[in-house]
């Protein structure tokens, strides 16, 4: 007999359901007065150090139709690649940066939108640096466990390319759809980035 | 502690497609997840103070009842304690929960169940664990509640959870059933998950002696988030 390894099984996860924004977003859907406000609305103050930028998208399924219920949550490093958490090591991160937001998409569209600072970059554990990068996670009816995966930047091509993440997918054309394209409104850099959960052009998704 | 996390057993959570659960075919991706290690971006995760409790935060009667008021149903608590697969507590992290009433209905404007509104019950509530993990809040059972998926189909009562923990690799979101309940074992979303071991893992025990006499039931609800690797030997440049 071999001693026992006593570990315990993680929770099972299930889906967040149509009713997510009741726990998660109760404002949003006219529940007042339980909490002054929504949690991760805003990831930047005044006083955030970095460039600041928009990150924007769209959630479509298998058929193309919006995912019309879905809420994102995004995590970053902030303008120097630090970590906002306890987790975090190497030095300390700005404070007046969050590093995570949440927001349900559009009921409309499918859409969201980000106003955020571009993070700097952050090693792998190997010691190579990771290309900058917004950490995503996504919930909805029909979605049983959160989907995970990452924005890259469509104007950091040398970095992307030495990336060991992007690396890793073993069809280069599927790289792409972790590259959110950038455009320019109002003079500030807006990276548009499509999430696909499903068919042509599917988001490369995540088991980390 | 830093170090990279267990991998997920994605054969114990339920797969992204499960055709019984009907939503589950169009939003289920096709391709393989790409596996690896876990980096700095998923060892990290965002930390929420006491600052943002309310004091009615925990308590659904309450929280959203008009003064002097109470929702309507039976009234139980709801406690238990975050672990990790070490069995580590983990302290200071949000738990975030939501419901249907007494009578199955939720209060959302894209809801159309004919179960009637508590005007003063409105279905949300979160926490933050002690030094121990422990967590506990007050609230009515909610009902059950039939869903367009089936003809016929019907949810057991059930609690959403939102939980945190120390690192984005360790974010989840699951849903409590209750002892005993039979619609556990024929509602579809319970079956995505393919082990009675791993759905037993989701239901809570009625805690008789945590029940407060002549006031409310109680029911233990522990949730495990993933383990941590923790050997002096792994190989990270930035450290361990």
């Amino acid at each position: 007999m071999v001693q026992q390894l006593h570990y315990l099984k993680e929770s099972p996860s299930q889906t967040a359901g149509p009713y997510v924004h009741i726990g998660l977003n109760p404002n949003w859907v006219d529940i007042t007065g339980v909490w002054d406000k929504d949690l991760g609305l805003a990831i930047v103050g005044p006083e955030t150090r970095g460039e600041p930028i928009i990150l924007e998208g769209r959630i479509t399924d298998g058929a193309g139709t919006p995912v019309r219920d879905a809420l994102v949550e995004i995590w970053q490093a902030d303008a120097d690649g630090l970590y906002n958490s306890p987790s975090e090591t190497r030095g300390k991160a700005d404070p007046s940066f969050a590093g995570w937001a949440r927001q349900p998409v559009s009921d409309q569209d499918g859409s969201f939108r980000f106003e955020t600072i571009r993070p700097g970059r952050v090693p792998y554990p190997d010691g190579r640096m990771q290309a900058p990068h917004i950490t995503l996670w996504i919930v909805a009816r029909g979605i049983n466990l959160g989907l995970q995966t990452r924005a890259y930047f469509g104007d950091e091509d040398a970095a992307n390319a030495a990336d060991p993440l992007l690396l890793r997918i073993p069809e280069p054309e599927r790289r792409k759809t972790l590259i959110a394209t950038r455009s320019e409104r109002d003079g500030l850099p807006v990276f548009f980035f499509d999430i696909r959960l499903q068919g042509e052009g599917e988001t490369v998704f995540l088991d980390m | 502690m830093s170090g990279s996390f267990f991998q997920r057993d994605r054969t114990w959570h339920p797969p992204a497609l499960t055709p019984s659960y009907k939503t589950s075919i169009l939003r289920s991706p096709r391709n393989a997840l790409l596996s690896l290690p876990t980096t700095l971006s998923e060892e990290t995760g965002p930390v929420f103070g006491h600052d943002i409790l309310g004091p009615l935060d925990n308590d659904l009667i309450r929280n959203y009842a008009k003064n002097g008021e109470e929702a309507i149903g039976q009234r139980i608590l709801v406690y238990g304690r975050v672990l990790d697969e070490a069995g580590r507590p983990v302290p200071n992290t949000l738990v975030e929960f939501w419901q249907a009433n007494a009578g199955g209905r939720y209060r959302h404007k894209k809801e159309g169940y004919v179960a009637a509104i508590d005007p003063n019950f409105g279905g949300c509530g979160r926490c933050i664990t002690d030094a121990d993990g422990r967590y506990e809040f007050r609230t009515v059972k909610p009902g059950a509640y039939p869903w367009p998926n089936g003809v016929n189909d019907w949810r057991p009562a059930h609690i959403h959870f939102s939980v945190f923990g120390h690192a984005f690799a360790q974010r989840l979101i699951t849903q409590m059933y209750f002892e005993g309940d039979p619609m556990i074992w024929q509602c579809p979303i319970v079956l995505t998950i393919a082990d009675p071991a791993a759905v037993g893992q989701l239901i809570a025990a009625l805690d008789r002696h945590a029940t407060i006499p002549m006031d409310s039931l109680a029911y233990k609800f522990d949730i495990v988030l993933r383990g941590r690797r923790s050997t002096m030997f792994e190989n990270k440049r930035e450290g361990n």
